[in-house]
């Protein structure tokens, strides 16, 4: 019952705003969605807090049946949805109650126009979807979700109808994120053929199946868990915004700026990374598909990083800031450290929205200026967003105490990630493109911060003159959201990041002892027959979590004298695929090794952040004409970085003009000159051809004959029945 | 009632005959008289129907309610209802009241026009519902001729254009098929549908001018049958009489033409084609997947490139159909529930998008899409329902229009992932040519003068949506309203199939094996 009213508080929120607004008026209608989704919020707390939850999914209806496919509309319930729940319900109702003050007046609706319960209806709308995605049991209805926050994010990215910019940009994100489902489609088609079933259960149960199978797709076999999890990676990569399906998210900012912290920062794009932790039993066996993912998510991370570093609108920055760490995410969970991936989802949540609204906070306070050439020295103007966006910053970029756990959220889980990175790649690629990228990030956070806040006013001083601090309803969402941006690193990092019998609790996933870390590790595992090991888990995972947790703990003492090697206890994950909330397969043990890397490791990230912030303080407050002749004699670098690679450019080039070009050649020439040229060729050339040589050419029409004959048969027929039906 | 399907299928002639037999005149009395005894025998007709569906029993997958009567010669007046069929016959009484209540503004023969309408609606059901071949082919071939009228009568400028060439093209196709019904009632010696559903024709494969004909007669008579349905769905090439016809005809022509008509080929296919000749149809299984992906693929770019709403919703019905065509020949569970499920969608979503054109075309007399823009100003609610048909149409989660084309996609990979490649393609280029519509016409602001005066919809055309929205919605949250009915029927062919291709194959095998041997 609770997990239902968390799931259709929010459907009814958006029923009543955008049909019963005419009823309760405007005002009314933005109370009762936002009412709804504290309602919402403060029960996923409930069920987060509650702890220990894997129960059966709740069943609610059944949906598309079809032979063997069975898929519900249904609740499942692991610490990988409680961490969504509380996400987006909390970040949500934050951003509900902020738009009451952000989307009181808008200057692109008259005042007369109730474009407010539109608006609140699609927040929502989106939050439902994005509900129903993470509550899935079964791929089916996870993608019901999937394109249900695809509606909601065309909708609001679209809210500005009037603006072609805003329309051009709403049917971009949809078309894009339609690429990534047409993989995301294939990638369940595919499920559904090799294991029978589109229930998580039942997939996670044949992972290790699929690892050993091979499947005939297009021209080759493949390794099936490879090519399935690369297909699902595919739907991850539209709607997370990865590399070469990235392009819609930058121009979704033509949306109102809550719509960008909710659904552009802190939930819907995280969806992707969602995807692939909720699906780790199958990722676990896909080393290819994986390895992918984290280079892929490294590179992501770099590019938009570089990005960054040179965009002037402010909601740009933060736009490429998402894309960036987004791809931090990836490679946490490329590297098989799902738990820090989630890690990074959950605090990335706080301080990104944060930045958001403390961008919209700037933009509303400076009528609508989103040009950071045309900021500058508003410390004073706007003092609390000020200080929120400080803590954004703080957060994003990683500041605390190195070597120790305390710091801002970003600081735990963005150096967790980076770690993991390191331990999963041995030093590889990925962990540098992220240190570099660390680097970019704290370089263009504090270049947004400089450029805003300190300084001489630039641009339009009617426009300074006028700005403003703006109201309560929107600064206490900020306060909140600053106080996750400075604690929930600090709270929660045991439980993702810490040792690993902390983490397996909190994600409800058996774990057993290890005894040693050595080179005998690898072949112990080996031993263990494939069967032995499914049989001996098996028994385990059933077991109450917390009894298995004490087993555990009973039977590494034992081992731990045994081996003389007490100081240090070591747990691995275990269990079968899709006995806790995520799985680490046998030889996966990077969480583990990521809290044993070398220490310059751990410090990477923080001095890659201070070089960040001291080239900023260079560039932006001692010798602020600096960036602008480096612009100069770096032209052609500079234009790439600002045209962000080119790629729209070239995806016009090559896709979307041929795809136009295409479609009217087929139209003209394909369906004009070559069907019905040939078709009318045969009938206006060859059959006349034919009746003259049977000498009755009289008409030369072939349907005059066409249609006498149809008309002959009905008569006779008829005839046939009246005289006939007497016999 | 045992005769409930015979009195479904001609409430609407008779409803016919008394307009054209009593009603005389051209004034406004008789215009509306005329058009309200249109509407009462359809919705008649749909409440008589829903005794066909209370009374059907979906656990038995063979047919159900069978009248029978002596005809003429061997030949006899025989009706039923399965679960490939009924479901159609629903679909046709559901959409016919819509149809009449969406010509409300004709004001040209209306007598003449709603008698097309009505006897379209009979041959129709009767199409859906005949057990006979010949009784068949009758109401198949039949049913041109007002469809004809419709489009050359009260169509657009070029009707006559474009009605003879819908004309010439579905009837070239049935020739071709009239001669295979021939062929077949030489060779089984009865017309009688279920009957020739049992018997089997031969397959050996043989050679005519040396040509090798795998499959051997099956696939002859699957070739001809296929000629007519392929034009009706109508499948890539055949296709191009419909983006001309579907302009040409006024609305409630093309609703009728999109939601039932096209929906004669797939029926066709799951009543003939593949229970009738298994061994044909597989033969040409690869060719045809191939027509449909072709046919997403090359329909959805064209449409894409279409400067007029009809024709490019009419693409749009094109690619549509090449789903439903893939999943009935991807011939498993999933590929067949989705084809049906597909047509029944379609037949709502492709009717509601028609109308929606219609509710505009009736304001401003054009179906230029640059002659729009900036709609939702002054029409937010018709922008919001043409949002939800649109968003139906590019396949929705939560929409009907999903369930069918993830089914197919999800059948045809069991059996070919190249052509659930390109056809999921579909899925990227839906979403562009019909965003792309929806914003040109609906979205931004609204400039043009000639628009600054339209009117939202007014109470008539909302209530004539409201059923269509709820059936999309219904449809596409529980869908097991369709699948619970269809299942077992569709079960039953799939299985009928698979044992005639396997044993074929064991027949072909043995032959191979024993030619060597020798």
């Amino acid at each position: 019952m609770i997990f239902k009213t968390i799931l259709f508080a929010p459907l009814i929120g958006a029923l009543i705003a955008g049909f019963g607004w005419r009823i309760i008026g405007d005002k009314g209608a933005q109370w009762v969605a936002t009412g709804l989704l504290f309602l919402a919020c403060l029960l996923s707390w409930v069920v987060f807090l509650d702890g220990a939850h894997h129960a059966d999914p709740v069943h609610i209806l059944t949906w598309v049946q079809s032979g063997t496919l069975d898929s519900a509309w249904a609740v499942r319930v692991d610490r990988l949805t409680t961490i969504m729940l509380i996400v987006i319900t909390s970040v949500s109702a934050l951003v509900h109650l902020y738009s009451m003050g952000y989307m009181a007046h808008d200057e692109n609706f008259a005042e007369t126009e109730s474009y407010r319960p539109r608006f609140f209806a699609y927040l929502s709308l989106f939050t439902f979807a994005m509900l129903m995605l993470v509550t899935a049991d079964n791929l089916v209805q996870m993608f019901f979700g999937w394109e249900g926050v695809g509606l909601a994010s065309y909708l609001l990215i679209g809210f500005y109808y009037r603006k072609p910019s805003a329309n051009a940009a709403a049917i971009k994100a949809f078309v894009v994120n339609r690429v990534g489902d047409f993989g995301f489609i294939l990638g369940i088609a595919g499920l559904y053929f090799m294991t029978d079933s589109i229930l998580f259960d039942d997939i996670f149960a044949a992972a290790p199946e699929l690892a050993e199978t091979s499947v005939s797709f297009l021209w080759t076999e493949w390794n099936a868990a490879n090519l399935l999890a690369f297909l699902l990676f595919v739907g991850a990569m539209g709607k997370s915004a990865q590399l070469f399906l990235h392009t819609w998210l930058p121009d979704a900012m033509e949306g109102p700026t809550p719509v960008s912290a909710l659904i552009h920062a802190a939930t819907m794009v995280t969806a992707g990374v969602f995807l692939v932790c909720r699906m780790s039993p199958l990722m676990e066996y896909a080393p290819e598909a994986t390895a992918f993912i984290t280079f892929l998510g490294a590179t992501t991370a770099f590019v938009a990083a570089t990005i960054g570093l040179v965009q002037n609108d402010i909601k740009r920055v933060i736009a490429y800031s998402t894309m960036s760490q987004l791809g931090y995410m990836f490679v946490a969970a490329g590297v098989g450290v799902y738990s820090v991936a989630m890690f990074h989802l959950f605090t990335h949540a706080f301080f990104k929205a944060m930045l958001f609204l403390g961008a919209g906070s700037i933009i509303h306070g400076m009528h609508h200026e989103q040009d950071m050439r045309n900021y500058g020295g508003l410390r004073k103007k706007l003092p609390y967003t000020f200080w929120a966006m400080m803590i954004g910053t703080l957060a994003i970029t990683g500041v605390g105490i190195p070597l120790t756990t305390i710091g801002f959220a970003g600081f735990l889980s963005k150096d967790a990630v980076i770690e993991s990175a390191y331990a999963g790649t041995q030093g590889g690629y990925a962990f540098w493109m992220l240190v570099v990228a660390a680097l970019f990030t704290s370089f263009y956070s504090w270049r947004l911060m400089f450029l805003t806040f300190w300084g001489e006013p630039r641009g339009d001083k009617h426009t300074h003159d006028h700005a403003h601090e703006s109201p309560m309803v929107m600064l206490v969402p900020l306060g909140v959201l600053a106080l996750g941006a400075v604690f929930a690193g600090m709270i929660w990092y045991n439980s993702f990041f810490g040792k690993t019998d902390k983490v397996a609790n909190f994600f409800n996933v058996p774990f057993v002892a290890e005894a040693a870390h050595g080179d005998d590790h690898g072949a112990a595992k080996d031993d263990h027959g494939a069967e032995a090991k499914a049989d001996d888990h098996g028994t385990e995972a059933k077991a109450d979590d917390h009894a298995a947790a004490d087993a555990g703990h009973g039977e590494d003492k034992a081992h731990g004298k045994a081996d003389g090697k007490a100081a240090k206890p070591h747990y691995v994950l275990s269990g079968n695929p899709g006995a806790g909330a995520i799985y680490a397969g046998p030889e996966n043990d990077v969480i583990n090794e990521a809290h044993y890397v070398p220490k310059w490791v751990k410090l990477s990230p923080f001095i890659a952040m201070l070089i960040g912030l001291a080239t900023a303080i260079w560039f932006y407050l001692v010798n602020p004409s600096l960036p602008g002749r480096l612009a100069q004699n770096q032209r052609p670098l500079y234009l790439f970085l600002l045209n962000k690679w080119y790629f729209d450019e070239i995806y016009d080039f090559a896709f979307v003009r041929p795809a136009r070009a295409l479609g009217a050649l087929l139209w003209k020439r394909g369906d004009g000159n070559v069907i019905d040229g040939t078709i009318n060729g045969v009938a206006m050339g060859i059959i006349p051809f034919f009746t003259r040589l049977a000498g009755r050419a009289q008409s030369g029409y072939i349907f005059t004959y066409a249609f006498a004959m149809v008309i002959g048969i009905a008569v006779l027929v008829t005839w046939m029945t009246i005289s006939g039906g007497a016999e | 009632m045992s005769n409930v399907l015979t009195m479904t299928t001609f409430i609407p002639l008779i409803a016919a005959a008394i307009l054209a037999i009593f009603l005389r005149g051209e004034d406004e009395f008789a215009q509306r008289a005329a058009k309200w005894v249109a509407l009462v025998a359809t919705v008649l007709t749909f409440l008589v129907s829903i005794a066909i569906l209370a009374q059907f029993d979906p656990a038995n997958p063979g047919m159900q309610m069978v009248e029978e009567a002596p005809w003429l010669m061997d030949i006899k007046y025989k009706m039923g209802v399965d679960g490939i069929s009924i479901l159609f016959v629903m679909l046709t009484t559901f959409m016919m009241p819509i149809t009449i209540a969406a010509s409300w503004n004709v004001t040209t023969r209306v007598k003449e026009y709603m008698i097309a309408f009505l006897v379209l609606e009979t041959l129709m059901l009767g199409v859906f519902m005949a057990l006979d071949l010949v009784l068949f082919y009758l109401f198949f071939e039949a049913g041109l001729i007002p469809m004809f009228l419709i489009i050359g009568i009260w169509g657009g400028k070029e009707r006559i254009y474009a009605s003879f060439k819908f004309f010439l093209y579905t009837f070239l196709g049935s020739v071709l098929m009239l001669v295979a019904m021939v062929a077949m009632f030489a060779d089984a010696g009865t017309t009688d549908i279920v009957a020739l559903m049992k018997h089997e024709f031969a397959s050996e494969s043989f050679s005519v001018l040396g040509i090798h004909v795998l499959g051997g007669m099956q696939t002859l008579l699957f070739l001809a049958f296929f000629a007519s349905f392929a034009v009706k769905m109508p499948m890539w090439p055949v296709h191009t009489w419909l983006p001309d016809a579907h302009v040409q005809a006024p609305t409630a022509g093309s609703v009728v033409l999109a939601a039932i008509l096209l929906k004669m080929g797939g029926y066709g296919f799951l009543r003939f084609s593949l229970p009738m000749f298994p061994v044909g149809a597989d033969v040409l299984t690869p060719l045809i997947l191939w027509m449909s992906a072709i046919a997403i693929v090359y329909t959805s770019l064209v449409a894409l490139a279409q400067q007029d709403m009809k024709k490019l919703i009419a693409y749009s019905s094109v690619a549509h159909m090449g789903y439903v065509t893939m999943g009935i020949f991807a011939a498993n569970q999933q590929g067949i529930d989705g084809a049906i499920f597909q047509m029944i969608s379609h037949g709502f979503i492709s009717g509601a998008l028609f109308l929606c054109v219609g509710v505009i075309y009736d304001r401003m007399h054009t179906r230029e899409i640059d002659a729009y823009g900036g709609l939702v100003n002054r029409m937010p609610a018709y922008a919001l329902i043409f949002l939800l048909f649109t968003m139906a149409n590019v396949g929705l989660p939560g929409t009907s229009g999903f369930i069918g084309e993830f089914l197919t996609i999800l059948g045809v990979f069991q059996v070919n992932t190249w052509v659930a490649l390109v056809a999921a393609t579909g899925v990227i280029l839906s979403a562009g040519y019909a965003l792309w519509l929806y914003r040109r016409v609906v979205m931004g602001e609204l400039i043009k003068e000639s628009l600054k005066s339209i009117s939202d919809m007014t109470t008539r055309e909302r209530a004539i949506f409201a059923p269509l929205v709820v059936m999309t919605l219904l449809l596409g949250v529980y869908p097991s309203l369709v699948t619970d009915i269809i299942g077992p029927s569709v079960e039953a062919l799939i299985t009928n199939y698979d044992t005639a291709v396997s044993e074929a194959q064991a027949v072909t095998q043995h032959a191979a094996t024993s030619a060597t041997s020798h």
